[in-house]
C-alpha cells in the first residue's frame, strides 16, 4: 500500500502537483485496515481534509470505513468480487466498531452486504467502479507469460493506480515514470508493473465514465521533493553534523535511523564523512551510548518515541547534570503505555519537560511541519553544543509519517556552531577544569582524548574538576551554574526559533498550538479570512525554556485564546498559564490518534468565533 | 621517558574505600598496567558504574567517566565508537554488570568492540550495605543478609564466553602483579576483553574473605595455608584459539574451568580468540575511512563554520521533478 501511495504521489509530483499524504496503519504486519490519504492540488497543501473525491478500496473493510467520506460526484473503486461480502462478517472488524455499524445500518436503512452499502452511496450520487482485479491479473499474467497468479497479486496496487489515473484522466506517462523510478533497481519488476498499469488504465477508460474530477498536470520551473518527516529529520541530522546515531527499534522513530544507515556515507566536497548508526539492545543503551559518543566529541543523537524515552530518563538526567550535548529526537505517539503505537498524539509535552529526577537544564524544540523538521534537526546540534545540555527535538507521528511536497530545501547556508571546544594547544601548560564556574554557566569543553585536558565526569554532584563533591557551597554554585544556562538560551535564541506568527497578529482572536496541527490551523486561518473573520496564530517552537515574555506579550488583551492540541488536558495551554498567568479560554483537542484535518479545525474555530462553541471541543475525524 | 604508576595517581582525591578493600589493589593494578604499556593519561578513558568500584574512575589519572548504575558498557560503547583511537576501559561491580546491567553485558559481547571490561566481584552490594549480589552462592548468608541467599549465582566467565567476549580472564585484587598482567593482556587483546576480578569486601562479605581466599582455614601439615586460588597458566591450560576449528572446544574448556569454585578457584586467561572481527573492523568494512576519520574526528564544516555536506544524493531520491 505504501508503495502504491508513493507511486501515486510521485506521479502527481511529476505533473507539477503538490501532494500531502497521510499514512495510517495498525500495530501489526498485515491483516488489519491500513490506508493512505492523499491530497493533491496545483497549490501548496499543508494538511488533510475530511472529504474524499476518490476512494480506492482493496478490500470491503476500507469501503465500509470510508464510504461516508466520499463527496457527491466522488467515486469508489472496489474489487468486484467483494461486493457480496456481508459487512458484519468481515473478520477484521472489532466488536465495538460493529456496534457502530449496526446502528448506522439501522438508522440509514442500509442492508447487510457491501453491495447494499454501495447502493446507499450511489443514492448520494457517488459513482461506484467495480474492478474485476482477478480477471485483470489473469490477463496480465497471460500477457507476461506468468502462470502463477499468486506471484503477481501484489500488483493489485498498481492496477488501482491505473484505474484511478484513468478516472482522473491524468497523463499515464507520468505514472509510468513514477513506477520506473520506484523500481529503478529492479528493471523486470518495473516493466511488469508498467504493463499492469496500462492494462488497468485501458480497462477503466473502456468501462467507466461519469466521474468528473480531474487531475491536470501543470508546468513548474522549480525542483521539488516529496518526503516524510522521518526522512526530513534524517537529512537534517546529516547536515547538522550528527555522526553517531543510536536507536532501539520503535514506531514511529525507527524509519529515520534506517534511512540514515542506508545513506551512511556522505560527500562534502573534501573528505567524505559518515554517520555510524548503532542499533542498541534497548533505549537505555541508546541514550547512554549517544552520551558517550558526545563526550568523545562526536555530534550524537538518539531517536525514539514515548515508551523508549521513558527508559532514557535516567540517562537524560545524567546528561543534564554532566552538561552533555546530546540530541534526543522524540516522536510522540498515542500514549500512555503501549497506547496507540502507530497513531498520533501530543500528550508527552509535560513528560519531555519534566522527565528526569532533580532539576537540570534542557532545551525542547518542537517542529510544526516537515520543512521545520529538516532545519530543526540540524539546529538542535548547535544548541546542544553551544549550551552543553540535552536537546529534545519534539515531534509527533503525524509529521513522522506524513509526506509532503516542497521545493528542494535550500540548505547551503547552514552554519555549524560548536560552542567552545578547547584544543590540545589551548590547554597546554594550564590546569583545566571541565566545570569551571563562569558568568554564563557555560564552561569551555575539552572532549575525551584531548592532550592536556584530562578531567572527570560523575553522576554524583561534582566540583569544577569533575570529582565527587557534597560540599554545600559547591553544590549551590553548581546547581546555579547549570540552571542559569537556560537564561542564556532564552536570551540568545532567534525569535523565529521561539515562536512564529501567522494571520492577523493584531486580531482579538488568537490560536496557540505546537507541532503537527500547524498545517490544519494555517489552512483554516486562510479559509476564515476569506469568510471575513480576523484571527491570528502563534506557533510555539521553543517549549522549554518557554519564552514567557514573548508569549505574554502576544496574548495580553486578547478576547479569545484558542488552544489547539492533540491531547486531553491541553498541555501547552497549561504551560502557558503557568509561565505567563494567561490561560486559553477555548480548547480544541483531539486524542483519537488521528491527526487533525483542516475541515474539522476550521469548523471548530469558526464555531468559537461565532459564539456557538463550548469552551472545550473534542475532534473525532478519521478512522 | 615513560610514565611511572605513580604518575597515574590523583592527589586531589581521597580514595574513600574501607581499609582492606580490594578496590585499592585494582586501582594499583590499573596504574601499573597503564605505566607498563607506555600509555599517557589522555589516551585512556576509564568508564565506571555505580557502587564502590565506580570510584575507580576518580582515583586513576586518565579521562574518567563515572556513569549510571549498570550502564558502563553503553557509555563505553559510545565513546569507543566515536573515537576508536581511545583506550577504553569499562569498570563496574558484580551487581552493576550482572544484575542491573546484565542485558548490556550480553549484548556488548555481540559487538566485540576493542576495549576492556573489568568486573569487581565481591558477592555483595557494598554501598547499600551488603545485599546479595548476582554472584553470591545460593544458600549462603553473608553477615547483613536477613536470610540466606535464595538465588543461584551467575557465572561471569561462562556468561562472557557464550556472549561473544573474545577474551575472558580472572584475577584477584590482592595479587596485584597477576591483576596487572591480566589488565595488560586485556588491553592488548584485539577485541572485547572481560576480566573478572575477585575481591573480598572486608565490611559486608564475611565468607569469601582475604583469609578464605588465602586458605587460612585449610593449612597443610606444616601449618602453611593452602590458597584456594591457582593459576591456569601454571597448569598448562591453553586458552588461545588459533584456528576456528578449535573454537568450540576452547570455549567448552573455558566453561568447564569456569565451573570450578570452592576449594580450587582458577585465575588467569580462560579463553582468547583474535580471529573474530572487532566492531571497529565491522564498521570499517562499511565505512572505509572509519579508523582515520571516526565520528569524533570529522570536520563537519569549513573554517567559517559552513556545513559542507552535500545532500544531493538524498535529494535525488526524493525528487518529483
Amino acid at each position: 500500500m505504501d508503495t502504491a501511495a508513493n507511486i501515486f504521489g510521485k506521479a502527481c509530483g511529476y505533473g507539477g502537483l503538490y501532494v500531502f499524504g497521510r499514512r495510517e496503519y495498525h500495530s501489526n504486519i498485515k491483516g488489519l485496515h491500513s490506508y493512505f490519504h492523499l491530497r493533491i492540488s496545483p497549490k501548496e497543501i499543508l494538511a488533510n481534509v475530511n472529504d474524499v473525491d476518490l476512494l480506492a478500496a482493496f478490500d470491503a473493510e476500507t469501503a465500509v470505513r470510508h464510504i461516508n467520506e466520499v463527496v457527491p460526484e466522488g467515486g469508489v473503486i472496489i474489487d468486484s468480487m467483494q461486493v457480496n461480502t456481508k459487512v458484519l462478517d468481515i473478520p477484521t472488524l472489532p466488536p465495538e466498531f460493529k456496534d457502530e455499524l449496526v446502528k448506522f445500518m439501522k438508522e440509514n436503512n442500509v442492508g447487510e452486504t457491501l453491495n447494499d452499502w454501495l447502493n446507499y452511496a450511489k443514492q448520494k450520487n457517488v459513482h461506484v467502479f467495480p474492478v474485476p482485479y482477478m480477471e485483470l491479473l489473469n490477463q496480465i499474467g497471460e500477457q507476461l507469460g506468468i502462470e502463477k497468479i499468486s506471484k503477481i497479486t501484489r500488483m493489485i496496487n498498481v492496477l488501482t493506480i491505473g484505474v484511478s489515473f484513468a478516472l482522473f484522466k491524468y497523463d499515464r506517462d507520468l505514472a509510468e515514470k513514477a513506477i520506473r523510478a520506484t523500481f529503478a533497481e529492479k528493471g523486470k519488476i518495473a516493466e511488469m508493473n508498467v504493463t499492469a498499469l496500462n492494462h488497468a488504465y485501458d480497462y477503466a477508460e473502456e468501462n467507466f465514465d461519469g466521474f468528473k474530477h480531474r487531475l491536470e498536470k501543470t508546468e513548474v520551473n522549480e525542483e521539488r521533493i516529496f518526503l516524510t518527516g522521518n526522512q526530513a529529520v534524517a537529512m537534517g541530522k546529516v547536515l547538522g553534523g550528527c555522526r553517531v546515531q543510536t536507536y532501539y527499534p520503535i514506531t514511529p522513530a525507527a524509519d529515520e535511523s534506517e534511512y540514515l544507515e542506508a545513506h551512511q556515507i556522505m560527500k562534502t566536497g573534501g573528505d567524505d564523512e559518515a554517520i555510524v548508526v548503532i542499533q542498541t539492545e534497548d533505549e537505555i543503551a541508546a541514550i547512554n551510548s549517544a552520551v558517550g559518543a558526545a563526550l568523545a566529541g562526536a555530534r550524537a543523537a538518539t531517536s525514539t518515541s514515548g515508551p523508549g524515552f521513558s527508559l532514557m530518563v535516567e540517562g537524560l538526567s545524567w546528561a543534564g547534570h554532566s552538561e552533555v550535548p546530546v540530541v534526543i529526537t522524540y516522536y510522540q505517539r498515542g500514549a500512555p503505555a503501549t497506547g496507540l503505537p502507530t497513531r498520533n498524539g501530543q500528550a508527552d509535552l509535560r513528560f519531555a519537560m519534566h522527565a528526569g529526577h532533580g532539576e537540570f537544564p534542557r532545551i525542547i524544540l518542537a517542529s510544526g511541519d516537515i520543512e521545520e523538521c529538516f532545519y530543526d534537526a540540524a539546529k538542535v546540534f548547535n544548541l546542544a553544543e553551544k549550551y552543553q545540555m540535552p536537546v529534545i527535538h519534539l515531534l509527533d507521528k503525524a509529521m513522522a509519517n506524513c509526506s509532503q511536497t516542497y521545493p528542494v530545501f535550500d540548505y547551503g547556508k547552514f552554519k555549524i556552531e560548536r560552542g567552545e571546544i578547547l584544543t590540545e594547544k589551548e590547554l597546554e601548560g594550564k590546569e583545566y577544569r571541565r566545570f569551571r564556574f563562569t558568568e554564563t554557566g557555560v564552561s569551555p569543553r575539552a572532549v575525551l582524548g584531548t592532550k592536556n585536558g584530562v578531567h572527570w565526569y560523575t553522576g554524583d554532584e561534582h566540583n569544577e574538576m569533575g570529582h565527587i563533591s557534597e560540599e554545600p557551597l559547591n553544590r549551590r554554585l553548581m546547581v546555579e551554574k547549570r540552571m542559569k544556562k537556560l537564561d542564556l538560551v532564552e536570551k540568545e535564541m532567534p525569535v523565529e526559533d521561539k515562536l512564529k506568527f501567522y494571520g492577523d497578529r493584531d486580531s482579538e482572536n488568537i490560536v496557540v498550538s505546537w507541532g503537527s496541527p500547524k498545517g490544519a490551523i494555517i489552512e483554516s486561518l486562510d479559509m476564515l479570512k476569506q469568510e471575513g473573520f480576523s484571527l491570528g496564530f502563534m506557533q510555539l517552537r521553543l517549549l522549554h525554556p518557554l519564552p514567557a515574555g514573548d508569549v505574554k506579550k502576544a496574548l495580553e488583551g486578547k478576547k479569545r485564546i484558542i488552544d489547539v492540541e492533540d491531547n486531553y488536558t491541553g498541555q501547552l495551554g497549561g504551560v502557558i498559564k503557568e509561565k505567563t498567568g494567561i490561560a486559553p479560554n477555548f480548547h480544541i483537542l483531539k486524542y483519537t490518534g488521528r491527526p487533525m484535518t483542516t475541515t474539522e479545525v476550521h469548523a471548530a474555530i469558526k464555531a468559537i468565533l461565532t459564539g456557538k462553541a463550548p469552551e472545550r471541543q473534542v475532534l473525532m475525524f478519521g478512522s | 621517558m615513560g610514565l611511572k604508576p605513580s604518575d597515574f595517581r590523583v592527589p586531589d582525591v581521597f580514595a574513600d574505600w574501607c581499609p582492606g578493600c580490594g578496590d585499592f589493589g585494582i586501582m594499583n593494578g590499573l596504574q601499573m598496567a597503564f605505566a607498563e604499556l607506555g600509555l599517557e593519561p589522555h589516551q585512556i578513558v576509564v568508564v565506571s558504574g555505580i557502587g564502590c568500584s565506580g570510584k575507580e574512575a576518580h582515583n586513576v589519572k586518565a579521562y574518567g567517566v563515572h556513569t549510571l548504575h549498570g550502564r558502563t558498557l553503553p557509555f563505553a560503547t559510545g565513546i569507543k565508537v566515536a573515537n576508536p583511537q581511545l583506550e577504553v576501559l569499562a569498570i563496574g561491580g558484580d551487581g552493576d554488570g550482572l544484575g542491573i546491567g546484565a542485558g548490556h553485558f550480553v549484548n556488548t559481547g555481540r559487538r566485540n568492540l576493542d576495549m576492556t571490561y573489568i568486573i569487581h566481584n565481591n558477592g555483595v552490594y557494598g554501598l547499600t550495605k551488603g545485599q546479595a549480589s548476582p554472584t553470591l552462592q545460593r544458600d549462603v548468608q553473608t553477615k547483613s543478609l536477613p536470610k540466606p541467599n535464595i538465588n543461584e549465582p551467575v557465572n561471569p566467565i561462562g556468561l562472557a564466553v557464550i556472549s561473544g567476549y573474545t577474551f575472558a580472564a580472572r584475577s584477584y585484587a590482592f595479587d596485584v602483579r597477576h591483576l596487572k598482567e591480566m589488565v595488560k593482556q586485556g588491553i592488548q587483546h584485539k577485541g572485547l576483553a572481560f576480566i573478572e576480578c575477585l575481591q573480598p569486601c572486608p565490611t559486608y562479605n564475611n565468607l569469601t574473605t582475604k583469609d578464605w581466599y588465602a586458605g587460612e582455614d585449610r593449612k597443610d601439615a606444616s601449618g602453611k595455608p593452602q590458597s584456594r586460588l591457582y593459576k591456569l597458566e601454571e597448569t598448562g591450560f591453553d586458552p588461545n584459539v588459533r584456528d576456528w576449528s578449535e573454537d568450540f572446544q576452547k570455549k567448552m574448556a573455558a566453561l568447564d574451568k569456569a565451573r570450578e569454585w570452592g576449594d580450587k578457584i582458577p585465575i588467569g586467561v580462560f579463553y582468547k580468540n583474535e580471529l573474530e572481527p572487532t566492531f571497529q573492523e565491522r564498521i570499517a568494512s562499511r565505512i572505509p575511512f572509519y579508523m582515520e576519520r571516526p565520528p569524533a574526528k570529522q570536520k563537519l564544516c569549513d573554517e567559517s563554520g559552513m556545513s559542507k555536506v552535500d545532500l544531493a544524493e538524498f535529494m535525488e531520491d526524493l525528487k518529483t521533478s
